[in-house]
């Protein structure tokens, strides 16, 4: 089934990498300034936004489902956008399973880079904008390692997406759903196809991020 | 400008963390041409005062650059601009040396061939240029040392400040570095602030020198006048003949480091013509300067 190209097969597959894809980029664009805002600064309850920012790492998937649910629903308070059952919803409620994993895992590398590296790119002239990036270049190991848990996070859940995407073949179904409902109907050849594609999936973008993530890392 | 006007002036400057006063000095300036020492003990404010004439950390009271008043975030970041800065750690960054000495260019709004001569050219004069394409993990201590000078001359600035940049290399390393910097100042006549613990580093280029203590200005003037009538006993440790001060071990330590209070500076007791005493000389607790 992998060999002979299936488009079914392909078509999920594509799917799920820009459902994920999708809601690793946003959640990267949003999580990593929000990160350096909460490690460059200081604020009365700092530690309890830390400690939420920590617990959202841990929170199951399909509670975050149940929630992005409850505000999709028809008669939710964003039940008119008529988002339900579509890929928009699926990529929101994965946005918000990446979110605190990038803003935990960026802010604990900010927070461990030695003080004097801001006060030295200051010293160059940066403005805002240049230190956030410089930032995040002298951590880029451990922002990378963030950005691949965020990946593995989201490209490998089933509850929320199921939840919010209904699981519709050939709409919304990705890999783990696609994985889930074909061994309930018993379609074991394609669960396993479908599942081949998920670990090669997953093993390709974290080998091309590794390359990213270890390039300049050797001496001279 | 013309010679002997001050292009960083610093008023009443104070600067205190959670209501403890790190550092308080009446009056410091930096005059152009001239390399303007700032010298004591650990704990002193001497990088506190440093960073503060920088625009790197918030301080009360006022601060000129070039006449005019730095007051906001858009003050600060001209400042910046038109100063530079090389730390006791060099802090370069994960790039090459040539990337390393590009990066302060290019805020300053210098790109492609002025950018690629001013590198060239400033590599050239540390002696640098056979690094250019390493990257820093490749380094020795002196060697990253010599790219953030570099890194940091390569902007042309109107005032260096030198925050003990010999303070972690090893002896032969420190005195060729110290060569070939002092050479390079004399010659560039860049206005500097150098801050250290050993006067034998910076006698020879000093044209002023300032004794910090316990955050206060203890004593203003020449290598000559303070060696020859230091304000307190601590400055004659430092300056006469035979009592100059080398970093002993633990000396030029990391951020944060806590002094005790040293009790009161003998303030005040200057008799050089042309010293300067502050006459708030007396040490309190001081936190988190090196």
């Amino acid at each position: 089934m992998l060999f002979t190209g299936d488009p079914s097969v392909y078509d999920i597959a594509l799917r799920s990498l820009q459902v994920s894809g999708a809601a690793l980029g946003l959640a990267l664009l949003a999580g990593t300034p929000l990160a350096a805002l909460l490690a460059l600064s200081e604020f009365p309850g700092k530690r309890l936004v830390v400690a939420i920012v920590n617990t959202g790492m841990g929170v199951p998937p399909v509670v975050v489902g149940l929630v992005v649910a409850l505000f999709l629903w028809r008669s939710g308070p964003l039940g008119s956008l008529n988002l339900m059952y579509t890929v928009q919803a699926m990529i929101i409620a994965q946005v918000i399973i990446a979110l605190p994993i990038v803003i935990g895992l960026t802010f604990a590398a900010l927070q461990q880079l030695d003080a004097g590296y801001r006060l030295q790119i200051l010293t160059l002239g940066a403005g805002r904008l240049r230190l956030f990036f410089l930032l995040l270049r002298e951590i880029k190991v451990s922002l990378m390692a963030a950005v691949m848990a965020a990946f593995g996070g989201v490209i490998s859940e089933v509850g929320a997406v199921m939840m919010v995407g209904g699981n519709i073949r050939g709409q919304t179904q990705v890999l783990t759903t696609g994985i889930v409902q074909d061994v309930s109907m018993g379609e074991f050849a394609l669960a396993i196809a479908l599942a081949v594609i998920l670990v090669l999936i997953t093993f390709m973008t974290n080998y091309a991020m590794t390359l990213v993530q270890q390039r300049g890392s050797r001496v001279a | 400008m013309s010679a002997g006007t001050a292009i960083i002036e610093a008023r009443d400057l104070s600067v205190a963390v959670r209501g403890a006063e790190l550092v308080h000095v009446q009056r410091f300036s930096v005059e152009s041409g001239e390399v303007h020492v700032v010298i004591g003990p650990n704990g002193a404010g001497k990088t506190t005062l440093l960073r503060a004439l920088n625009g790197l950390i918030p301080a009360s009271g006022e601060l000129l650059f070039e006449e005019r008043p730095v007051r906001h975030g858009r003050d600060r970041l001209r400042l910046r601009r038109h100063t530079a800065a090389v730390m006791q750690v060099p802090y370069l960054l994960d790039t090459t040396v040539r990337g390393n000495v590009q990066s302060g260019l290019k805020p300053r709004g210098v790109s492609g061939d002025e950018l690629h001569r001013r590198v060239d050219e400033t590599l050239e004069m540390l002696g640098i240029a056979r690094l250019a394409d390493r990257r820093r993990r490749g380094l020795s201590g002196g060697e990253a040392q010599r790219v953030s000078i570099a890194r940091a001359l390569a902007t042309r600035p109107a005032v260096l400040f030198l925050d003990e940049p010999m303070a972690s290399l090893d002896p032969p390393t420190r005195r060729a570095l110290q060569a070939d910097l002092t050479g390079i100042l004399r010659r560039l006549s860049t206005a500097v602030v150098w801050v250290t613990h050993d006067i034998s580093e910076v006698a020879a280029v000093a044209d002023r020198v300032t004794f910090l203590e316990g955050g206060h200005l203890v004593q203003e003037g020449t290598v000559a006048s303070l060696r020859e009538h230091p304000a307190s006993p601590t400055v004659a440790e430092y300056f006469l003949p035979g009592g100059g001060h080398a970093p002993k071990a633990g000396d030029g330590a990391a951020e944060g480091d806590v002094a005790e209070s040293s009790g009161a500076a003998d303030a005040g007791s200057a008799t050089a013509e042309g010293d300067v005493t502050d006459a708030s000389g007396a040490a309190k607790e001081r936190i988190g300067d090196a």
